[in-house]
């Protein structure tokens, strides 16, 4: 497998421009020439629609849902950062690439770091123009808060709501391209496979979920903006439909997928209620400006009403612990402090998993209706599931499976090791490393989106020039041929057993094997439970209906079949990563006080699988991560 | 908890549906409306039957996907919640609770209860954006938009696109969808340019669909998950008119 960065040369601060200066582009009259395909109406995958049939591409964008609006960057809540240093607070383009390398406790590529920091200005500027609604001062300006593992204030944000609001801006312009006719969505369709045709990735196989035909697509170039797989552990913040369907399908047909054991654990999500639930939901990162998260100093106290427990005898542990960032320290230092409260016996949730997040001093400091204006809608949300009124009561919180940040391996152009495959967002695994700062996903979706693939994708063209195949041709027929055959199999295995029961078992074995604590053992376990869930999913299923119309479980099938084989890659990657970083933590690798300990010399690089057969193990590469500009550090946040 | 369950079952658009009864029981109060038609399903699946398909994808009610008139009811008996977002809490044991699709004329069955709502997209795609192109926009505090207006946008803006609004009116009228629109980009100033062309074209658009007119009811704001209110349509209507003269006398691009 060829892993070649190709991050170009000359000063970190220089090398964006450098390289928009030496790629190659395509004039305007000869960009309808070319036609990209999109698959995911996301932030990444929206905004890079939208911005290439601005510039002339013809461009065909897929999503399975009812309307690219409802893509799951809408359930997005906090912000997004952007170093406009707007507060005059110490922030600069510089501060937040070194904060998005530390947050990601240095496992992330320097050079698209430092791009994503420079282009983050950029984004703001288009969303205000869009009419995103940011939050405003009353002097007219934009309003900016702080957030999880930064001390500067470089947040924007609308309401809790910044995800849908950016989203319904991305689909704003992607609209209007459809309206003009340059875009053709694709509602209601999955991709179920890609196409490559002499090395190159051409086209993709869909099927319409409502007619269940299976169809071909070719182009010039395939652009997936597929989102995470946070899926795989079944109860995460992800939406129901999220999968690594597209990501896992790419990967083997070739496709690099780089370090899966990187997932993100968000602290503040609503605890688990019972065994019949189907989705966790978040508590945005934003809450723990104004929130203080304790558990009682006493196990015999953690039954007790919160307002029993008097101040001496509650434990701030993130105040304790992390003095300087206190309740913001980042996300996967506090999933685990909440963890190890708990496990000490001192959960206060029945199932022992529930920390408390008070927002009393601060409704004391600050009045219920300043709260109110902050944090409403979520407040509401949580009355909504719990029945329990936060301005009265601590809301009750615990870490859940939130964001992963592997994904498939890109280059500095975003494109994978499949040439003509381009990976953004969440989909790729480029920007964050082994842990994700809050509010920098909807930044480096837009980034991605709005202009780093538009820079960099005509490059690509220009090399191959516009001569997408027929879909006549032999791998278009096969692909065809083999997504059939796979539907109809899961129709005919005829078993007793939903689709759903298995992802259950699968996601129980993941939290508990290969979740917040990872060992040795652990992994090993998984990695037996894993083939044998598998095998019996084979066997045991149960697809009621047809192939030939909107059937929902074939749709859940399909999405489990992978999942059943990429849980496996995750704790393979998991178990071959011997040291702990950012959301990674084996238990045998922490520092006396329970932190990660890094293993600089060993796994400074970024693990890439490359599918070597249904019958073999997939093989482990290596790309280097060389740090010029920052220096390996222990990341300190006490 | 145990309920019975009157839901509107259609193999596809082009079939006569029908309610069939179902009992469901133990079913947990802390469960959300759409786990419990989860466990409705497994039930089903169990048994080698269709499961009922119904539209669904964030469970946090943001993305609009959900639907479901829940005994008569657009996103069932709680106020400003979405049906995902409904839990089981509010219904009482042995209760018999009745499931149809959002029923609009725009909105045909596609099936079970899974509706198609892709004439509001093209609402959307006819004018409901500001145009500008990747890379055009100016630095972003240049344009300083004054809190009332920028609140007021973001009220707006928080429309999700459900559709319970159109399943409510006896009119089928989309205005509260189109209004929200209208008010979040018309009251901001990047919005006034166009401000005109976005309202004829949008209100055209919602016409040929064949969502009908708003008659003042109040249905729809009854309904809306995200407390959308009434007097958006009044926005609507007194620029509508502007509008209008405006194209009569001088026409507008």
């Amino acid at each position: 497998m060829r892993l070649d960065a190709q991050i170009p040369s000359g000063p970190l601060a220089d090398k964006w421009d450098n390289h928009r200066f030496s790629v190659k582009l395509v004039n305007p009259a000869n960009r309808r020439k070319y036609h990209v395909i999109v698959v995911g109406s996301g932030l990444a995958g929206g905004a890079a629609a939208a911005t290439l049939a601005e510039q002339g591409y013809n461009v065909s964008c897929f999503c399975y849902q009812d309307s690219p609006r409802r893509a799951h960057s809408i359930a997005a809540q906090g912000g997004v950062n952007a170093a406009k240093n707007y507060p005059n607070d110490g922030d600069s383009i510089r501060r937040l690439f070194y904060d998005t390398i530390k947050g990601g406790d240095f496992r992330a590529r320097e050079a698209n770091v430092y791009r994503l920091a420079q282009v983050s200005v950029n984004i703001i500027d288009q969303c205000v123009a869009q009419g995103v609604p940011f939050a405003r001062e009353y002097s007219g300006y934009l309003d900016n808060r702080s957030f999880g593992g930064a001390q500067v204030s470089r947040t924007f944000y609308a309401r809790g709501q910044t995800g849908q609001q950016l989203l319904l801006g991305a689909y704003s312009s992607l609209s209007r391209q459809i309206g003009l006719g340059t875009v053709k969505m694709y509602n209601r369709h999955e991709m179920l496979d890609v196409v490559i045709v002499d090395g190159h990735a051409k086209g993709i196989i869909t099927r319409h979920l409502v007619t269940g035909a299976i169809e071909a697509w070719s182009a010039d170039a395939v652009i997936l903006a597929t989102g995470g797989y946070g899926n795989v552990f079944y109860l995460s913040t992800n939406a129901q439909g999220c999968n690594v369907t597209a990501a896992y399908r790419s990967f083997k047909r070739g496709a690099g997928f780089a370090n899966p054991c990187y997932t993100q654990i968000h602290p503040t999500c609503i605890p688990q209620h019972g065994e019949d639930q189907s989705k966790l939901t978040l508590m945005s990162e934003s809450l723990r400006n104004d929130g203080r998260v304790w558990v009682p100093k006493k196990i015999e106290d953690c039954p007790l009403d919160p307002k029993m427990v008097p101040e001496e005898a509650r434990d701030y542990f993130l105040e304790r612990k992390y003095p300087s960032f206190g309740n913001l320290a980042p996300r996967d230092i506090s999933s685990r402090a909440a963890k190890e409260a708990c496990d000490s016996g001192r959960s206060i949730a029945p199932g022992g998993q529930g920390v408390y997040l008070d927002f009393a001093d601060a409704i004391q400091r600050l009045g219920q209706k300043a709260i109110a204006e902050r944090y409403g809608n979520l407040f509401e949300m949580y009355e909504c599931i719990t029945g329990e009124n936060a301005y009265e009561r601590p809301m009750k919180i615990y870490p859940a499976v939130h964001y992963t940040m592997g994904g498939l391996w890109v280059d500095y152009n975003l494109m994978s090791n499949v040439p003509g495959l381009f990976v953004l967002g969440e989909a790729n695994f480029s920007d964050h490393g082994a842990n994700r700062l809050g509010a920098s996903a909807l930044m480096q979706g837009l980034a991605d989106g709005y202009f780093v693939l538009p820079a960099t994708l005509p490059n690509y063209l220009a090399e191959v020039g516009a001569n997408r195949p027929s879909l006549e041709v032999a791998p278009f027929k096969a692909a065809i041929e083999a997504v059939k055959e796979r539907t109809a199999r899961f129709l005919s295995i005829g078993g007793k057993r939903s689709a759903r029961s298995f992802h259950v078992e699968l996601g129980k074995i993941m939290w508990e094997k290969c979740g917040m604590a990872r060992s040795k053992q652990s992994l090993e376990e998984a990695l037996q439970e894993i083939p044998a869930l598998r095998e019996a999913f084979w066997k045991e299923l149960c697809v009621p209906g047809t192939g030939e119309s909107l059937n929902m479980e074939l749709e859940r099938a399909g999405r489990v079949a992978d999942f059943l084989e990429f849980g496996e890659l995750l704790c393979r990657d998991a178990l071959a990563r011997e040291e702990s970083c950012g959301g990674h933590f084996r238990v045998e690798y922490q520092t006396d006080d329970g932190e990660a300990l890094r293993n600089d010399e060993a796994f400074a690089h970024v693990a890439v699988w490359e599918h070597k057969g249904d019958a073999a193990l997939p093989e482990r590469h290596q790309e280097p991560l060389v740090y010029e500009a920052v220096k390996f550090s222990t990341r300190s946040y006490k | 908890m145990k309920l019975f369950l009157k839901i509107w079952r259609q193999p596809n658009a082009a079939a006569v549906g029908a309610f069939e009864d179902y009992v469901l029981d133990n079913i947990s109060p802390d469960a959300s409306f759409l786990e419990m038609l989860d466990q409705l399903n497994e039930q089903l699946i169990t048994q080698g039957k269709e499961g009922v398909a119904f539209d669904h994808d964030c469970r946090e009610g943001i993305c609009g996907m959900c639907s479901l008139t829940i005994n008569g009811i657009a996103h069932g008996p709680r106020r400003a919640t979405t049906t995902c977002q409904l839990h089981m809490r509010h219904f009482r044991d042995g209760e018999t609770v009745t499931i149809e699709p959002f029923r609009a004329r725009p909105f045909p069955v596609l099936r079970d209860l899974v509706v198609d709502r892709s004439a509001f997209d093209k609402i959307i795609q006819s004018g409901g954006f500001i145009s500008v192109r990747t890379g055009s926009a100016p630095e972003a505090n240049q344009t300083l938009v004054a809190k009332p207006d920028a609140d007021r946008a973001m009220d707006a803006a928080e429309c999700i696109g459900c559709g319970a609004c159109v399943a409510a009116c006896k009119n089928a009228s989309a205005m509260l969808f189109v209004s929200a629109k209208i008010v979040h980009l018309n009251t901001l100033p990047q919005g006034a340019p166009e401000k005109n062309r976005r309202l004829l074209n949008m209100v055209k658009t919602m016409d040929e669909a064949g969502f009908g007119n708003c008659s003042n009811y109040g249905e729809c704001e009854a309904v809306c998950p995200k407390g959308i209110p009434l007097d958006f349509i009044g926005q609507l209507n007194r620029e509508w008119a502007v509008a209008k003269m405006k194209d009569i006398v001088s026409g507008v691009e």
